[in-house]
């Protein structure tokens, strides 16, 4: 078959972002090319086996925001897609007890008045704010912003509608809708709860994956971007890829494919070929070159521009956005694969919240400070993470009575502080191998056995670089 | 008269137990039963959503004992069931399963069912409304017995990716069983891979006394591979992805329905591929042959995201064709799925421009939407792991 050497789009990575607009553009009957550098689809949203018999999710880890509109709209389930939703979390405590998040609304609100009678109705308020302001963002996921100066038709009815949205809130409504936008998810959960324990369960969710801290305002909004996502119109619930994230990449691929599109795996893009203020291709560090009116990057902001586009060819003004554009890595996994099923001893046998996200943070000034080495460019010396062991609820994962569990910590800088000197190369073996101490101890408050017979392999440790997030 | 009945046994009221029910009294958390013909069955044990996620990824037990089950055995079996159903039973071998349909003389179905051919001579017949007195009439003039097996037969419906690795797991070699084969893999334990999920999955079936031992056995080989049990909700959302229809909901008996012009043929219902004019003759096949189909039962693609159960389908918003018989929102599919009948030539000839109604009660206020539907050809819910033999572990 002949190598086309042009396409009517060309898409730079095949992130579950640049797969999924590659899928609705070759859907829509245009020619489609998706390169990729490295030899695997995927992005971030990847699983592949490093330990025989294990397959890891390396980066994302839990599905929710995918939305299902998409889902639908590309039939991705069949392309094997499947989401299982996992069942609640907890916190566990260093004096062996734990706060359990259930699902089942009786129960949690049983063990919620274990804690603290008070904060059994008070969950119900919180729920109805988050779920308020829920409803009034959601729409505007699948929408594109109107641009407020111009006149064209499409920027004014996408404003009419924002307006027509913000304009049934009604003034009170209204301004708790911009104070909740832009306050702390300290403040926020210290105005509904009681319990320091319980406000720290559920304070993770407007901190993980940011640069920010439970007191940085801003954060109660990315409980929000939590609360937001649906399995199965359940709204907030998360769930595993089958067979890890990488599935979801897999069917997007698929779909892709099945559509005529084409991906090329191991060869990036080496520079956007521009001419005359247009993007007309794309070259690649192989040397092949292709070429398209319509090109799209998958790859960060920063990439995209100061990397792989000849700076005379853009604005100043807007490289120096770019340039400011803040990306700061703040989060750290570990990918855990065990020999059995670690104990939990606070849990009553056969829990239910053990199959899903599970901490050892239990107070809000405990993540502050966290949140403070952070700043300071050193990992947290007592981290916060979320971790899981899917393979309790996806039988793909492990092999058979094995386990895989993953953790995400937070908070590791990307460049780490020496001497006065920030830098990612401050990342060498020691270093992680202390940070990596640091996260089992804390872990040992779950499950002190989790390091038994450590020398031997019982816990394969891989590392995924610093995930760099916005 | 002094010969008085001294020991005179009485029937039971209310609900009775299956085999299994101390079992699932055990694991029920929710407390949710339903009455499933006189028996009490478990509507949730736990959640309905972790119950069907365990249907479509690991494995889970549904109790299917409430099932009708008759024998019918002689040396005439395969003739006088061949008259009975609109398939071929001539093509169906020892040790293979049908599905299979019979309808009154009018060409409407009585039931559907699901037919065990044990033996050259030995049938089990599976069904949901009691049919001793349609089989007996069935058999006059056949050398066969019809024997209902009903309360000595226990089913349990092993169904979910990991269903055969947990009968490998318990011991049960089944790996070369192809979808709708059978085998007796133990003196009195019968297993067929067949089910009402479109997964892979397994039907076991044996004597009621065995019956606890089995669910015993099976529970402790699966608990490394997920196995969950599950009540009716679940596998009612799995079947209606898989595209099977139920009694009583997407059709009416035809001998228990009251109103006149409510039975269904199986043209009707979409299921022409199961009549074979072509075998002799057969309960309705005359009228089958004679009549244009009036309504046609049909897959839904629904639009929006509330389910559309019992809804109303109109044609160009404003023609009432139709209705919804199962409407489910499909967790795997991710779209609202239905069943729906309509009236000829809609669904047939007239496929475009069709609608449902759905009211949605949000908190306290009704909301009438009108959404799109699509019909489709194929089942919402397909996957190759289903029919592959050997399975796959997961």
């Amino acid at each position: 078959m002949a190598n086309h050497d042009s396409y009517d789009a060309i898409i730079a990575g095949a992130g579950h972002n640049g797969l999924t607009a590659a899928c609705y553009l070759a859907r829509a009957g245009l020619r489609v090319l998706v390169v990729e550098k490295n030899d695997w689809i995927g992005g971030a949203a990847v699983s592949r086996s490093l330990e025989p018999g294990w397959t890891y999710s390396n980066c994302s880890y839990v599905c929710s925001l995918l939305r299902r509109e998409i889902v639908r709209d590309l039939d991705l389930p069949r392309f094997g897609l499947q989401v299982i939703p996992y069942e609640g979390g907890a916190t566990f405590t260093p004096d062996g007890d734990y706060f359990a998040y259930y699902s089942d609304h009786d129960a949690l609100r049983r063990e919620i008045a274990r804690h603290e009678p008070r904060d059994v109705d008070a969950y119900d308020r919180f729920s109805r704010t988050v779920i308020r302001q829920c409803r009034f963002i959601r729409p505007f996921l699948l929408r594109n912003a109107p641009d407020p100066t111009s006149l064209k038709v499409r920027d004014l009815q996408e404003l009419l509608f924002l307006l027509r949205r913000a304009n049934g809130l009604g003034a009170r409504e209204l301004a708790e809708t911009m104070r909740f936008w832009t306050m702390s998810i300290g403040d926020f959960l210290d105005a509904h709860f009681e319990s320091p324990l319980i406000k720290a369960h559920l304070a993770g969710s407007g901190i993980i994956g940011t640069g920010l801290g439970v007191y940085s305002p801003g954060t109660a909004y990315v409980l929000l971007h939590h609360y937001m996502g649906d399995v199965d119109g359940a709204i907030g619930a998360w769930g595993f890829a089958r067979g890890g994230m990488g599935a979801i990449t897999r069917a997007l691929g698929d779909c892709l494919t099945e559509a005529g599109g084409v991906i090329r795996t191991g060869a990036g893009v080496e520079r956007f070929i521009v001419d005359d203020g247009r993007v007309k291709g794309v070259a690649l560090d192989n040397g092949d070159i292709f070429f398209a009116p319509v090109v799209a990057s998958n790859m960060d902001v920063k990439r995209t521009f100061l990397r792989h586009t000849a700076r005379d060819q853009l604005p100043e003004d807007f490289l120096r956005g770019v340039e400011r554009f803040k990306i700061r890595g703040s989060s750290a996994k570990l990918n855990i694969a065990l020999d059995g099923m670690p104990e939990f001893p606070a849990a009553p046998e056969g829990a239910p919240f053990l199959r899903g996200d599970l901490h050892c943070s239990t107070s809000l000034e405990e993540l502050e400070r966290a949140y403070d080495d952070w700043k300071e460019g050193q990992w947290s010396r007592n981290p916060y993470f979320d971790m899981l062991i899917p393979s309790q609820i996806d039988p793909t994962m492990a092999p058979q009575g094995k386990h895989m569990m993953t953790v995400f910590v937070q908070y590791a800088p990307y460049d780490l502080e020496k001497d006065g000197i920030r830098s990612g190369q401050h990342w060498d073996d020691a270093a992680r191998q202390a940070l990596a101490d640091c996260v089992f101890d804390k872990i040992e408050q779950a499950c002190p056995d989790i390091r038994f017979g450590w020398s031997m392999p019982r816990c394969a440790r891989r590392w995924t670089s610093n995930a760099r997030s916005g | 008269m002094d010969a008085r009945v001294t020991s005179r046994s009485h029937v039971p009221l209310g609900l009775i137990p299956t085999p299994f029910q101390s079992r699932l009294e055990a694991l029920s958390r929710a407390k949710a039963w339903v009455n499933w013909a006189g028996y009490v069955s478990p509507a949730v044990l736990d959640t309905v959503e972790f119950e069907y996620f365990a249907i479509r990824n690991q494995a889970t037990l549904y109790d299917i004992t409430p099932m009708h089950k008759y024998r019918i055995t002689g040396p005439d079996a395969e003739a006088m069931l061949n008259r009975l159903v609109t398939r071929d039973l001539r093509k169906v071998r020892p040790g293979r399963v049908a599905y299979v349909l019979w309808c009154d003389e009018d060409g409407k179905l009585v039931d559907d069912g699901t037919l065990f051919r044990l033996g050259a001579q030995d049938f089990r017949l599976c069904c949901q409304e009691p049919m001793a007195g349609w089989l007996a009439d069935a058999a006059w003039g056949f050398e066969v017995s019809v024997e209902d097996e009903s309360h000595r037969v226990a089913g349990l419906a092993l169904q979910g990716p990991t269903s055969f690795a947990a009968l490998e797991a318990a011991g049960l070699g089944v790996g070369t069983l192809r979808p709708f084969d059978l085998a007796e893999v133990e003196p009195g334990l019968h297993i067929s891979r067949t089910g009402f999920t479109g997964d892979l999955g397994y039907e076991l079936w044996t004597g009621w006394g065995k019956a606890a031992a089995l669910w015993d056995r099976l529970w402790a080989a699966g608990q490394g591979r997920g196995l969950r049990a599950i009540g009716f909700e679940a596998m009612n959302i799995a079947r209606i992805e898989a595209g099977f229809i139920a009694a009583r909901t997407d059709f009416q008996p035809s001998n228990t329905a009251m109103r006149l012009g409510r039975g269904r043929s199986p043209v009707e219902l979409g299921l022409s591929r199961m009549v074979d004019f072509t075998k002799g003759h057969f309960n309705g096949r005359r009228a089958l042959l004679s009549q244009d189909p009036q309504y046609h039962l049909v897959r839904l693609d629904v639009g929006g995201f509330k389910p559309a159960d019992g809804a109303l389908i109109y044609h160009r918003r404003k023609k009432e064709v139709g209705h919804v018989t199962s409407g489910v929102w499909s967790p795997t599919a991710k779209r609202n799925i239905a069943l729906a009948e309509l009236r000829a030539p809609f669904g047939a000839r007239v496929t475009g421009d069709l609608w449902a109604e759905i009211y949605v009660n949000a908190e306290g206020r009704w909301d009438r939407r009108l959404v799109p539907v699509t019909i489709q050809s194929e089942p919402f819910f397909k996957n190759d792991r289903a029919r592959a033999t050997p399975p796959g572990l997961f």
